[in-house]
Parts: structure tokens; C-alpha cells; sequence
């Protein structure tokens, strides 16, 4: 599993006697919408409260509650519709699902069934072999249902309604992801458009996006696609991976034994990596979807969708494009700049703060190499850098304008990790300065060159490898300040 | 001087305005007269101390700018009550207490009006004879053993007694008009979206709207000015203009064009209905109303059409009476099986009716042939009334097929009492306003009702109407207090 995620596989094929199947992937992705009230009522939802502390009377579904809109939400998901370069409906109904549970409050969960309030769009993934459209199917508004705890009390289910009615969007993709590879770059394309968005924070831990997998296998080249089995509820791209392995080896071993799928909902056990059926679809609940009488169908004006998409941001696939007409990066290197808004922003105000004579080139290199290792050691995200942007240009100006060497610098850069401070201010406390006085570096050169008498006639007759002994001897000798081109060239000058 | 608690509500409010008596002195009235009347068992829970205090309260700083001055209110027990436990007429919520009020009884607070109690109703309000309340039987105050009708019975008895001046119901297919046609009083539906239906234990949340009942045209009309408002928390609430209904209210409606639906002339209607359609045909005449025959083309599927809609609604809306929050809960081995027990034990038998009804026809393969069909035909129905109104103003029917019957006469048979509602349930599907005022009885004499349908937000056409042709009929209510004896 481990290699087929490390090849970046093009396609995902499942061998078996002679036998080449590919597997069929389409996912049903819930994400929180950024609000700071829930779909329907004004209660909170921040994460992390005490339980129940969140819950209004429409929460908790109280005799003659009723449900009220709460517009934000509905921009938010029309942003995200554009985003997704969607149909925006200007008409959506909301429908009730009907089913029993205890942390279904009302009974039903108020969602979008035959109208959603987004139609078909689509998504670019940056494949290594290239770019790869995925469909969008739909995007619709509905409910959270709240939590049930079976593990805290040992004889009773206690349940935590701070979720209930939180607004979610579920988006539906087509069945065009191909490889685990694929849902690992939609995820994190959707995740990315939305958090460029603002409309969802993509939080996996938080629960703030989860999705259900969708999975078939057919014989490469057919076009039928074979009976599907969906796996509920996946919290994690990893996860999503390491399922739909196990999902389309099922099936495919099935498939070889001359058995039948069942069309089935199955729930993944991450801890034993296996799918388990859930319930068939004899067992299928009968949601008796209706629209729901307490709320009128939302009608949207062409004119509300026009200001929102006034609204706006530059989304990742303009920004890349931007970044390499503008500032000559390579493709590759845009795609990872842009992928994170918080990467995007980090490395434009460094662009900015560098100035007129700005080294494009190097700015790339810090930002993905040594800022990007810090980072990761510390397992934070670029907006909690312990570098800041405006210190970082400075840096990679000093580099630039000769006063430091590169490999002074990324010792400054370790200093400047306790506390922000300014690079400037380093160079100088530490007199760290390069040299590029050429008296002084010939003075020092005509020191070393005196006491390696003997090794400079050996090059001199021939023995070049030793070029690199006394340009390592006059770094020494300066402490590493000196300008390592200066010396190459008076060393050459000299010998 | 005549008896406090035979006052109207007009006239009420007229004395404490002048003084002549106090809200205290107008609450004690009341709650004597409902002490001694609990055999009509017409309320669930009452609020007498209470209000007592309230209206003493009142008095000591009394403010007769309000359009309910210090007048003691009995209300039905759908209604949502801050503090006051709120039944619906169900075992499933005997024990809920509200900590929320709902938007048309705070309205009535906001304007002076004090608790007196929570009515009697059918169980969710689903019932026309009051027979199916969790809470028993209501009398109905014309005669023993007759039903008050439903669901709004308790609030029918009530009123028709004289234990409150005035009260408010809801009404899904009838509830309001019906008991006000079994009782001899008024009742008045408006147009869906005029009344808030926040706070209101729901039915069947399309069709539900609350309204007056009273004893007469004028005070109906007073506290219908004070119930409707547009209510940001009901997403079905409309915002229009809306009349000053009492002062606004005329018998000039010389000219009005009404029409009578020749449809409602239903088979095996009894000609004592018949005979009192003929002389509301005439009173409106007289009163200048011109007369124009009308069709209504798909008034016979209406009936189904409502057993249709109003139990799916109702089996979604009832989901949430599962015993996990609030109110009723049976202990039970599992989820299921407490769910189970609890709305075994929860609800009654029309309630569950209700719900495998609902149930079955939201079904997925019965969908389309039931609920997605009746949405169809609702549309057909509503069309109708909007054709009928390009060439009148108001359309007059009976209220009811019959006179208020005996208790367990029909609660043995569902679809009879089903056709109780034959004339008021179009109405509903429709959302128009209509009122149902006194006009005869029959040969017991037991009241009964003529109703006046008007177009959307037009209740004060539908008042005015009503008013003039109340003075024509001059109808009053004998009532021999035979309970007390």
C-alpha cells in the first residue's frame, strides 16, 4: 500500500489472473461551513464547548420550534458553488429526512434532496502526469445531527446536542476519481478552494470535513460501472486511502470468485484496515424525503449570486497561473505555493517585502525548503511561522545584496527561530557580515598561500583538486564570512 | 346589571375603560363560573391564582391604552405557555412545562390580556369532537352528552359557557369553525401566515393557523388585530399590511359580490343544512350582498387530499415526541424499544392513526401516487378559489355537513368523522381566511354555522360580512347551565 501511495500512481490497477480491473471512485464530502451560527437557529458553533452548551429550543426540537434560515450559510454555500465554477439554482427546496436517532433531535434532518441549492462544476487536480477535471454533481445545505456517547456511561447513551444543526455542505463528486492517489489530491483541492473561500476550514480533526467513498471496480476498458459499495463516514484522507485499497481488493476478489457485490453501506475499521457491511439495501432506511412545510423554497436573484461573485478571492488555479506569469516560478513550484491560501499569502508578502531587486528563486527555495522543514518539525501551520514573512525577505535580501553568504544564512535563520528577529540585527550583533573588502581577502589569501607553500606548488603543477583545500582554508581563516566568488576568483588570481 | 361573564369582550372592555369594574373583579367572575362548570371539563390545567394575582396587578396600575385591558384569557392547550404546562391534549407531553411563550399568545399578554388557563383539545388537534384528548371528554354547554366539536372543543365549551369572554384555537381543517358552528359562537381562520406559528405545538405545519373564537363578529375582530402580526421566527409568516379590524369593521357592504359553490351541495346533506344555506342566501341579500353562483370544480377531492397532506406532515412533525428530550419516556431495554414504549404508551389512537397514514404515503413507491398527487391536486383546489374570485368578493357555505352529535357517536368511525370537515377543509388546503358564525339550529335545536370564505388577507371583508349578516340573523345561544344543577 505504502508503494502504490509513494509511485503517485496514474492509475490504481488491481491484477488478478490475467485479469486488469480499475477501480471506480466517487466521493459524498460533508463539510462544516464556516459560520459563527448554526442552519437554522443563533446557537454557537465553536468547537470544543462543554456539552449541550450550544443548544437553542430549535436545536433541540421543542414543541412549536421553528426553523429559520440563517442567510449566511446560504452565501457561503453559493460562494463555495462558485468556487467549484457551479450551476448556482435560484430556486433550492429544502427537504425533510425522515429517520429516528437519538441525537436527531427533531426526528428528521432538514436537508436538500430533489433541488439543491448548487448543480453541476467541476475541479482541477494537478496530477504529476498533468491536469485531471473531476466532476461536481451537486453541492446542497443540511443539518448536523448532534453526538451520541456510548462511552462514558456504562449502561446509558449520553448525547451532545452542541452539534446539532450546525450547517454542513455536502458536496458530490462524479464517479471520475480513478486512484487513491486522485482522492487524496481532490480532498485537498476542495479543501483548498473552500479555505481560499473562507466558507470551510477543512479542519479533518475537528470533524469540520469527512466524507463518504463511494467504490466499484469494472474491467479496464469497460464503461459500465459495477455495483457500488459506500463507505460511511471517513474522517481522514488517509483513511480514504487505506479503504478504498481494501474496498476494491474485496471486490475484486469477489469478482474472481464468481460472486455478486451487494450494493451496500459498509463502515471502515481503521483499526483492523478493513471494510465491514453496515447495512444492505433491503435494510436501507426509507428516508420519506418531503419538502419541508416550515421553510419556503430559497429563491436566489441573479443579482445576489452577481455580488457574491464580486466577493470573490483569487482561487488557487488563477493564483498559480499568476504566480508564473508574474513571477516566473515553475508550475511545479506554483502548484505547492498556492495550495495552502496560508502558503499563498505567506509567500506573496514576502515577495512584496523583498522589493525591487527580489530573487524569485530564492524566496521559492527558502519558503519550501528550510521554512517548510521548520515547520514540519514543528508539526505547525505556515500562519503560526515562527518566522515572519517581512523577516524572512529580509534574509533572502542580505543573501541577495552579497552582505551574507547562503550558508551564513541558514545559520541566522536558526537564530532568527527564537523570536522573530530581525535578520539585520543578527548579522551585525553577531558581526556575521560577509567579506567583500578583495584588499582584505587577498591579505588573508596571501597568509594562507605563505603557509601552504608546498601544496601550492603541487597545484601549480597540476594537482587542481587541491583549489578546493585553500578555498576551504580562507572560509576558516574568515570565520565563513568571506564571499565565497570573491575568494574563488582571487585564489585563482593568486595561484 | 346582566352578568359579568355573559359580557362580550367588547363590552368588557368598555367597563373596565370606564371603570365601572375591575380586571379582578372580571377574573373572579370567570373562575367562579369555571369552578362550578368542571363537569363541561372544557380546560387541562388552570391558571387561576395567577391570573388572580395578575389582575389585581392590573388594577393598581392599570393602563387602558391596551387593546385587552386586564382581560382574563383561557387559550388552547397547543399554545406554548412560559411556565404553564402545555399538553397538546397528549399523555406524551402531560408533564411539559414551556420555557418560551408562543408569539400569539405573547401578542395577546403584550396587549393586557392574563392567563386564565389551558383548554381542552383533541390529542395534536387531530379530532373534531374532542373525543380523542388524552384529558377526556368535553361537554358541550348546548345540551349533555353532545360533543363541543373539535379540535378546539375545550375552547368551544368554554366560550359558549361563558368561563372565558373570548379565546383563541388553531385550525387545520375546521378546528376553529367547526366547534364554533357545534357551539353557537364565532370562529374565524385567517389567512395562513397572518398568525405566527411559533410556539404553537404543531399539527401539520402547512395547514396550521391560530385565530379568535368569540361570541360574537365585533370581538373577533378586536383580537384578531391583536394575534396578527408578522413574525421573523415563522419563515411562513407573511409581511402585509394589516387592517385596524375592529375599527375598520361596517355592515356597509351593500354591493359585495358573494358566490355559492354549487359543489357544496354535498349528497345526503341534511335539508336542515340546506335550509339554513338558503336563508344565509337571503340575510345576505338583505343585508345588499349580491348573489352569484359559482363553481369550485375539485372541491370533492379536498377530504382526500387533507387526509393526505395534514398525516404526512403530522407523522414528521410528531417524530420528534421520542422520550430523548422531554415529556413522556418509558423505560425500555434499548433505543428502539424505548422509543417504542414511549410512543405506545404516548399517544392515542387517531394520533397513531395519523402517523401510519403519514407514514405510508411519504413510503418511497407510494410517494408519487399519494403525497406528491395530493400536493398536485391541492394546487388544482387552490386555483379554483383564485378563479371563483375574479368574479366575487366572498363565498358563503355551510360550516358544517351536520349539528354537533353525541359523544361516541362516531369516534368508532374514522372516515365519518373524517366528513365533518367537508366544508372547511378545502379552505385550509386553499390558506384563506374564513369565519363560521351562528345562523340556525336544527330540530333539537342545536346550533349551526354558515361560513364565509374571503380571498387571501382579506379577513376584513370576510369580518365585515360576517358582522352585517350576524345583526340579520340576530342568532342567541340557549343555555340552561344544566351541569350546574
Amino acid at each position: 500500500m505504502d508503494e502504490i501511495m509513494s509511485k503517485n500512481n496514474p492509475e490504481y490497477l488491481i491484477e488478478r489472473n490475467d485479469n486488469i480491473y480499475e477501480v471506480v471512485i466517487g466521493l459524498e464530502v460533508h463539510a462544516q461551513v464556516t459560520s459563527n451560527s448554526k442552519l437554522f437557529s443563533s446557537s454557537s458553533t465553536k468547537f470544543g464547548a462543554e456539552p449541550n452548551t450550544q443548544v437553542s429550543l430549535v436545536d433541540a426540537a421543542f414543541p412549536g420550534m421553528l426553523p429559520v434560515i440563517n442567510e449566511y450559510c446560504v452565501k457561503q454555500a453559493i460562494k463555495t458553488g462558485i468556487g467549484l465554477k457551479a450551476k448556482i439554482n435560484n430556486k433550492s427546496v429544502f427537504d425533510r429526512k425522515n429517520y429516528f436517532y437519538a441525537d436527531l433531535p427533531q426526528g428528521y434532518q432538514i436537508s436538500q434532496y430533489k433541488y439543491p441549492i448548487v448543480g453541476e462544476g467541476n475541479i482541477i487536480l494537478d496530477m504529476p502526469e498533468g491536469q485531471k477535471h473531476v466532476g461536481i454533481e451537486r453541492l446542497h445545505l443540511e443539518q448536523d445531527a448532534g453526538k451520541s456517547i456510548h462511552d462514558v456511561d456504562p449502561s446509558n447513551t449520553l448525547v451532545d446536542l452542541n452539534r446539532s444543526g450546525v450547517a454542513l455542505m455536502e458536496i458530490v463528486s462524479k464517479p471520475d476519481l480513478r486512484s487513491p492517489d486522485e482522492v487524496n489530491a481532490y480532498i485537498k483541492k476542495l479543501r483548498s478552494i473552500m479555505r481560499y473561500l473562507g466558507t470551510c476550514d477543512g479542519n479533518m480533526q475537528e470533524g469540520s470535513l469527512r466524507a463518504d467513498v463511494n467504490v466499484s471496480v469494472r474491467i479496464k476498458g469497460s464503461t459500465n460501472l459495477g455495483t457500488r459499495c459506500e463507505i460511511k463516514n471517513v474522517n481522514s484522507i488517509k483513511f480514504m486511502q487505506m479503504a478504498i485499497i481494501y474496498e476494491a481488493n474485496r471486490q475484486v476478489d469477489l469478482i474472481e470468485e464468481g460472486e455478486e457485490i451487494d450494493q451496500e453501506t459498509r463502515l471502515f475499521d481503521t483499526k483492523k484496515n478493513e471494510t465491514r457491511s453496515m447495512r444492505s439495501k433491503e435494510d436501507a432506511h426509507d428516508y420519506r424525503y418531503f419538502p419541508d412545510p416550515d421553510l419556503l423554497p430559497l429563491e436566489i436573484t441573479d443579482d445576489f449570486i452577481d455580488q457574491l461573485k464580486s466577493e470573490i478571492p483569487e482561487l488557487p488555479d488563477d493564483k498559480k497561473k499568476r504566480f508564473i506569469d508574474e513571477f516566473k516560478i515553475s508550475p511545479y513550484e506554483a502548484t505547492i505555493l498556492v495550495s495552502d491560501i496560508d502558503t499563498a499569502k505567506y509567500f506573496e508578502e514576502v515577495v512584496a517585502k523583498m522589493g525591487k531587486n527580489r530573487d524569485m528563486k530564492l524566496a521559492v527555495n527558502w519558503i519550501t525548503g528550510e521554512l517548510f522543514a521548520v515547520l514540519n518539525n514543528k508539526n505547525i501551520e505556515i500562519a503560526q511561522s515562527p518566522i515572519s514573512a517581512k523577516n524572512l525577505a529580509k534574509l533572502i535580501n542580505l543573501i541577495k545584496n552579497g552582505t551574507i553568504s547562503g550558508k551564513i544564512a541558514k545559520t541566522i535563520f536558526e537564530l532568527m527561530l527564537d523570536g522573530d528577529i530581525d535578520p539585520q540585527i543578527i548579522v551585525e550583533e553577531k558581526g556575521l557580515k560577509q567579506q567583500s573588502d578583495p584588499k582584505a581577502l587577498e591579505a588573508l589569501i596571501d597568509k594562507i598561500i605563505n603557509d601552504n607553500r608546498e601544496k601550492a606548488i603541487e597545484y601549480k603543477q597540476g594537482k587542481e583538486k587541491l583549489f578546493g583545500f585553500f578555498v576551504g582554508q580562507a572560509m576558516k581563516a574568515s570565520g565563513g564570512k568571506a564571499n565565497p566568488q570573491l575568494i574563488n576568483e582571487i585564489l585563482k588570481k593568486k595561484l | 346589571m346582566t352578568e359579568i361573564t355573559s359580557l362580550s369582550l367588547f363590552e368588557l372592555i368598555k367597563n373596565i375603560k370606564e371603570k365601572k369594574i375591575s380586571s379582578n373583579e372580571v377574573t373572579k367572575s370567570f373562575i367562579d363560573r369555571s369552578e362550578k362548570s368542571k363537569k363541561l371539563n372544557a380546560y387541562v390545567t388552570e391558571n387561576f391564582e395567577n391570573c388572580l394575582k395578575l389582575s389585581k396587578e392590573f388594577d393598581y396600575k392599570p393602563n387602558f391604552d391596551l387593546k385587552l385591558p386586564g382581560i382574563p384569557i383561557a387559550v388552547k392547550d397547543l399554545f406554548c405557555t412560559n411556565e404553564v404546562r402545555t399538553t397538546a391534549g397528549s399523555n406524551i407531553l402531560n408533564n411539559f412545562v414551556p420555557s418560551y411563550e408562543s408569539t400569539v399568545t405573547q401578542n395577546i399578554w403584550n396587549e393586557g390580556g392574563i392567563l386564565l388557563g389551558k383548554l381542552n383539545c383533541d390529542e395534536f388537534a387531530m379530532g373534531s369532537s374532542n373525543e380523542t384528548s388524552f384529558f377526556g371528554n368535553v361537554q358541550n354547554p348546548i345540551a349533555k352528552n353532545l360533543v363541543p366539536g373539535g379540535s378546539s372543543g375545550g375552547s368551544s365549551s368554554a366560550l359558549a359557557a361563558n368561563l372565558t369572554p373570548i379565546t383563541i384555537g388553531t385550525d387545520t381543517g375546521g378546528s376553529i369553525r367547526q366547534p364554533a358552528s357545534f357551539t353557537g359562537t364565532v370562529g374565524l381562520k385567517p389567512t395562513y401566515g397572518s398568525c405566527s406559528r411559533y410556539g404553537i405545538v404543531a399539527f401539520a405545519s402547512s395547514l396550521d393557523q391560530a385565530g379568535p373564537m368569540s361570541k360574537d363578529v365585533k370581538d373577533s375582530s378586536i383580537l384578531l388585530e391583536v394575534i396578527s402580526s408578522f413574525d421573523k421566527k415563522d419563515s411562513t409568516s407573511i409581511d402585509f399590511q394589516r387592517n385596524n379590524y375592529s375599527s375598520e369593521l361596517t355592515r356597509n357592504i351593500k354591493g359585495i359580490k358573494i358566490g355559492i359553490p354549487k359543489e357544496y351541495r354535498v349528497d345526503g346533506m341534511p335539508s336542515e343544512i340546506e335550509n339554513l344555506w338558503k336563508k344565509g342566501i337571503e340575510y345576505a341579500k338583505d343585508c345588499g350582498a349580491e348573489i352569484i353562483d359559482i363553481s369550485l370544480p375539485h372541491t370533492s377531492y379536498a377530504l382526500p387530499t387533507y387526509y393526505i397532506v395534514a398525516p404526512a406532515e403530522a407523522s414528521s412533525n410528531l417524530a420528534r415526541y421520542d422520550g430523548v428530550k422531554y415529556g413522556l419516556r418509558s423505560s425500555g431495554e434499548s433505543l428502539i424499544d424505548m422509543y417504542e414504549k414511549t410512543r405506545s404508551e404516548g399517544f392515542g389512537e387517531e394520533v397513531k392513526r395519523r402517523i401510519m397514514i403519514g407514514t405510508y404515503v411519504l413510503s418511497s413507491g407510494y410517494y408519487d401516487a399519494y403525497y406528491l398527487k395530493a400536493q398536485k391536486v391541492r394546487q388544482l383546489i387552490k386555483k379554483d378559489f383564485d378563479e371563483a374570485y375574479n368574479k366575487v368578493d366572498a363565498i358563503l357555505t355551510p360550516s358544517t355537513p351536520s349539528s354537533a352529535f353525541k359523544i361516541g357517536e362516531k369516534s368508532n368511525d374514522p372516515v365519518s368523522m373524517y366528513l365533518n370537515d367537508i366544508f372547511t377543509v378545502p379552505v385550509n388546503l386553499a390558506g384563506l381566511p374564513a369565519i363560521s358564525i351562528p345562523a340556525g339550529t336544527d330540530k333539537n335545536n342545536y346550533p349551526l354555522g354558515l361560513q364565509i370564505i374571503g380571498k387571501p388577507f382579506d379577513e376584513q371583508t370576510v369580518l365585515n360580512i360576517a358582522y352585517s349578516m350576524e345583526e340579520k340573523i340576530n342568532y342567541k345561544n340557549n343555555i340552561t347551565d344544566w351541569w350546574m344543577k
